[in-house]
C-alpha cells in the first residue's frame, strides 16, 4: 500500500493506482474529459490536472500514479485556473450551437463546462472547418470534434481496424481516414464503436429517424417493427435506469404507442437462424468427414460489422462464412413473403423497421444482396439511442408504461434467441440445437450454459465429444467438436490469421464485431460506466433463463413456419430468402469492380 | 510469420520500380526496430523525393500498419511532402523589408516565368517555389534562397541569371 495525502486527507491505496482513482475511491471527484476507463487512458486533454507538492508542472491525474508521501491538491486556485483555460482553448474553435445539437444535455463537453463553472468565453477562435461526412451508417462532423482521440484509440487499439487517425498538425488537425477520404470509401467496418465513445456530437449514427416517422405517417404502409435482443437490456438506461435493467415489456408498449402496426421480435428470426445455421454446419461436417469438399471452420455471419471487416481484410477467406443472412434480414425477407401472404398484403406495402444495438446494420440493409423480388428485406434501421429519442419526441413516459407482449406469430422466441445479443450466445444457442439434433439428448452443460464460452474475454474456446449419436449421425461418433468465440475485430483478426496459415483447430467459430457482442454495439446507449457490459450481459442471461422454451428448434412458430412455408431447413426456399453471399472488397476496396478510394 | 511477400503497385515505370525496390529493402532493414515508422518514411522520401499516397500505402502494407496511421505521420511532419518536389527549393523572403523593397515583384515575376504558384513545383520539377523565413539580411533586401545559397539585393534582371545557374 502507498500512503499519500489528497486535499489534506490521509489515504492509503494499492501501488500502481492513479491519482484520479485514488481520489475517486475517497470521495473526491476530479474533472476529466478524454479519460475512459479500460478504453482510453493516454491523457490527451489534461483537464484532470492536479497539483503535486514538489512537482514543477501540474500532473494529469488519470495517468500519474500515486507515490509514497505524495501531497496532492485537486482543487487549488492554480488547478482551477488551469482547467478553465484548457477548457476555454478546447471550446475556442468548437462549433458551439448547443441549441441545435443532438448531444445537448448528453454532451460530456457541455457537462464539463458546468462542472468547471465556466461562464464566459475568453478566446474567440475561428470555428473548425465544417466537414460533414455522412456514410451509410456513421456520420462524422469535424466542426464538433475536440480531438480527445477516444475514437482513435477504439478504432486502432481495441478494434484493430485503424481507419481513423489524426491527420495534419496544429490547428489543421482532423480525425480522418488517410487523404481525408470519406468513410464510405475506405475499410471502415461501420461497427460504430467510435460513436459510443465520442463525448460530443462529432461521431454518431447516420439518422434513420426521419425515414421511420415518414413511414409511420404514411397510411398506405403497414409498418412492422422488430427489436434485437440487446435493445431490451439497454434502452431503460436512456431513461435513467441502471445498466442491464430488463425492459422488454415496456419496450413493446412503447413501440405500440409510437404507432407501429406489428411489434415483432428479432429473436423469432434468431431461432430460425439457429436452425438454418445448425443445419448448414452439420452439412459441412458431414461433407468433410465423407471426404467431400467443405470449408471449415465455419464462421457465424450475423454481425454485419464483422462481415464488412472480413470482406476488406480477409477477402480470400469468405467461404468460411455461414451463408445465413443475419436474423433481422431473414425476418425482413419473411415479413415480405410468408407474413405478407398471411395478412393478405402486398409486399411493397410492408415497411420493415429494425431497432438495433448496431450501426453496421444501417449499412447492411443497403447491400444489393439483401433484396428479394426487387424489394429490400429491411427498409430502415434505427439504433437503441435513436429509438429512445423517438420515444422522447413522441412524449411517451417510458418508465410508467405497462408491460405488454410481442405480437404473434413473428414475436415468439426461445431463450436461445435472447443470448444472441451476447458474445458466445450464438454459439451456445447453436450447440443447444445441434447437439440435440445429433444425439437426441440435451447439451450436457449445467443449466444449458456452455460455461467456457460465457464471459467477456476476447477469445474463448470449448470442445466436447459426440458420443452415442442417433442412427443417421453415426458418422459423428467420437468426434471432438472444437469451437471458438471472439468479439471485437481484433480477436477476429487473430482467429482469421490462424485460418490463413492453415493452423485453425476449430470446426465452428462465432464472431461478433463489437467487444462483448451486441450488448455493447455501436448503437447502444453511451456510458462511462466500465461495468456496463457485465450488467447488460447478466440482463440477457436472466431473460434466457426465464423462458419456458430455451432451444431454438423447439420454437412452435418456427416449426409451423417450416410446415406451412419453408419446407425444410436449408431447402430451396430457405436458400432463396434466408441465405446470401459475400463481396470481396480488400483493404483499399481494390477488389470491387468500381474502385473507390485509393 | 513467414517472409512478407512484396507486392508492388501496378503501372510503375522502370525508374519508379527501382525506387520501390530500394524502399522495400529499407523496410526490411528497419522492420523490427521499435518506432521505425518515421525513420522508414524519412529514408523513403530521400529515395522517392516525395510521399505520394500510393507509396504510403505500399509502406503501410509492408509494415502491416493502417494507411491512416501512416498518412497521419506524413501529414504531421512538415518535412514530408505528398506532392513531388523540385530538384531545387527556391525560397523568396517575404519579411516586411524584403516584401516592400522588391520581394513582391520577384514573386510575381517568378510566378510568371516559372509558371507556378507559391508552394508549387514547376512542370519540369526543377524548382519548388516557397516562402523563406526572414534570414536577418534585411539591410540587403530583397533576398532569395536557392537550396542553401542566399542571394541578396536581387533584382528581376539578376534573377534570370541566377536561375540560369540551375538550368541542369
Ligand atoms: S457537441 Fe456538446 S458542446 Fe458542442 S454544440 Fe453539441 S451539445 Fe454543445
Ligand atoms: S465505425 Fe468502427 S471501423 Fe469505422 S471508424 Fe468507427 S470504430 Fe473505426
Ligand atoms: S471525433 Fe469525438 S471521439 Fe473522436 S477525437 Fe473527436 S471528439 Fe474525440
Ligand atoms: S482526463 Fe486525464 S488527460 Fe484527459
Amino acid at each position: 500500500m502507498v500512503n499519500l495525502t489528497i486535499n489534506g486527507k490521509k489515504i492509503s491505496v494499492p501501488e500502481g493506482t492513479t491519482i484520479m482513482e485514488a481520489a475517486s475511491k475517497n470521495g473526491i471527484q476530479i474533472p476529466r474529459l478524454c479519460y475512459l476507463p479500460n478504453i482510453h487512458e493516454v491523457g490527451s486533454c489534461r483537464i484532470c490536472v492536479v497539483e503535486v507538492e514538489g512537482a514543477k508542472t501540474l500532473q494529469a491525474s488519470c495517468i500519474a500514479k500515486v507515490a509514497e508521501g505524495m501531497v496532492v491538491t485537486t482543487n487549488s486556485p492554480r488547478v482551477r485556473k488551469a482547467r478553465k483555460i484548457l477548457y476555454q482553448l478546447i471550446i475556442s474553435d468548437h462549433a458551439k450551437d448547443c441549441l441545435g445539437c443532438a448531444r445537448s444535455q448528453s454532451c460530456e463537453l457541455q457537462q464539463l463546462g458546468k462542472t468547471l463553472g465556466v461562464e464566459s468565453q475568453y478566446f474567440e477562435g475561428k470555428p473548425q472547418k465544417q466537414h460533414l461526412d455522412k456514410s451509410l451508417a456513421i456520420t462524422k462532423d469535424s466542426s464538433k470534434c475536440i480531438l480527445c482521440r477516444r475514437c482513435v484509440t477504439i478504432c486502432n487499439e481495441i478494434q484493430g481496424v485503424g481507419v481513423i487517425n489524426p491527420q495534419n498538425r496544429g490547428f489543421a488537425t482532423v480525425i480522418e481516414p488517410a487523404a481525408e477520404l470519406p468513410l464510405d470509401s475506405v475499410n471502415c467496418s461501420m461497427c460504430g464503436q467510435c460513436t459510443v465513445v465520442c463525448p460530443v456530437n462529432a461521431l454518431k449514427e447516420t439518422d434513420g429517424i426521419e425515414q421511420v416517422w415518414d413511414a409511420l405517417g404514411n397510411k398506405s404502409k403497414r409498418v412492422v417493427v422488430l427489436t434485437a435482443p440487446a435493445v431490451r437490456v439497454a434502452i431503460a438506461e436512456e431513461f435513467g435506469c441502471e445498466a442491464g435493467t430488463v425492459a422488454t415489456g415496456k419496450l413493446v408498449s412503447a413501440l405500440r404507442a409510437l404507432g407501429f402496426d406489428d411489434v415483432f421480435d428479432t429473436n423469432w428470426a434468431a431461432d430460425l437462424t439457429i436452425v438454418e445455421e445448425g443445419t448448414e454446419f452439420l452439412g459441412r461436417i458431414k461433407a468433410a468427414l465423407k471426404g467431400g469438399k467443405a470449408v471449415l471452420p465455419m464462421i457465424t455471419s450475423c454481425s454485419p460489422g464483422w462481415i464488412k471487416y472480413i470482406e476488406h481484410t480477409f477477402p480470400a477467406q469468405l467461404a468460411h462464412l455461414s451463408t445465413c443472412k443475419s436474423p433481422h434480414m431473414m425476418f425482413g425477407a419473411l415479413a415480405k413473403s410468408y407474413y405478407a401472404e398471411k395478412i393478405n398484403t402486398a409486399p411493397e406495402d410492408i415497411f420493415v423497421v429494425s431497432v438495433m444495438p448496431c450501426t453496421a446494420k444501417k449499412f447492411e440493409i443497403n447491400r444489393p444482396e439483401m433484396q428479394n423480388g426487387g424489394l429490400p428485406n429491411v427498409d430502415a434501421v434505427i439504433t437503441t439511442r435513436e429509438l429512445a429519442a423517438m420515444i422522447n419526441e413522441a412524449g411517451i413516459d417510458f418508465m410508467n408504461l405497462e408491460d405488454s407482449e410481442f405480437d404473434a406469430p413473428l414475436g415468439f422466441s426461445t431463450g436461445a434467441a435472447d443470448i444472441f445479443g451476447l458474445t458466445g450466445g450464438v454459439m451456445e444457442a447453436a450447440l443447444r440445437t445441434v447437439y440435440e439434433l445429433v444425439t437426441g439428448r440435451e447439451l450436457p452443460f449445467p443449466n444449458l450454459h456452455v460455461s467456457p464460452l460465457i464471459g467477456l474475454d476476447m477469445v474463448k474456446e470449448a470442445s466436447f465429444k459426440i458420443e452415442n449419436p442417433l442412427e443417421e449421425y453415426k458418422f459423428l461418433d467420437g468426434l471432438e467438436i472444437r469451437v471458438a468465440v471472439t468479439s471485437g475485430l481484433k480477436g477476429a483478426k487473430q482467429l482469421l490469421r490462424q485460418i490463413e496459415e492453415g493452423l485453425s483447430p476449430y470446426h465452428f467459430i462465432e464472431v461478433m464485431g463489437c467487444p462483448g457482442g451486441c450488448i455493447t454495439g455501436g448503437g447502444q446507449p453511451r456510458s462511462t460506466d466500465p461495468d456496463v457490459r457485465v450488467k447488460r450481459m447478466k440482463g440477457l442471461l436472466k431473460e434466457d433463463e426465464g423462458k419456458r422454451i430455451r432451444k431454438s428448434h423447439e420454437n412452435p412458430f418456427i416449426i409451423s413456419l417450416y410446415e406451412e412455408f419453408l419446407g425444410h431447413p436449408n431447402g430451396s426456399k430457405s436458400h432463396e430468402l434466408l441465405h446470401t453471399h459475400y463481396t470481396p472488397r480488400g483493404i483499399y476496396n481494390e477488389y470491387l469492380t468500381k474502385t473507390v478510394g485509393v | 510469420m513467414g517472409e512478407k511477400i512484396v507486392k508492388y503497385p501496378d503501372s510503375l515505370t522502370e525508374e519508379e520500380r527501382h525506387k520501390y525496390e530500394q524502399i522495400a529493402n529499407i523496410i526490411d532493414l528497419y522492420r523490427d526496430k521499435e518506432g521505425n515508422l518515421i525513420q522508414i518514411l524519412h529514408l523513403a522520401q530521400q529515395v522517392y523525393g516525395y510521399m505520394p499516397i500510393e507509396l504510403q500505402r505500399f509502406i503501410a502494407e509492408q509494415l502491416d500498419k493502417s494507411l491512416s496511421e501512416v498518412s497521419g505521420v506524413v501529414t504531421f511532419y512538415s518535412f514530408f511532402s505528398t506532392k513531388p518536389r523540385g530538384k531545387h527549393t527556391l525560397r523568396v523572403c517575404l519579411g516586411t523589408a524584403c516584401y516592400v523593397r522588391g520581394g513582391k515583384k520577384l514573386v510575381e515575376h517568378l510566378q510568371k516565368v516559372l509558371n507556378v504558384e507559391l508552394g508549387g513545383t514547376t512542370e519540369d520539377r526543377r524548382f519548388t517555389f516557397e516562402v523563406a523565413r526572414c534570414i536577418g539580411a534585411c539591410g540587403l533586401a530583397p533576398t532569395i534562397m536557392i537550396d542553401d545559397e542566399v542571394y541578396k539585393q536581387v533584382t528581376i534582371q539578376k534573377l534570370d541569371a541566377i536561375l540560369a545557374k540551375y538550368a541542369n
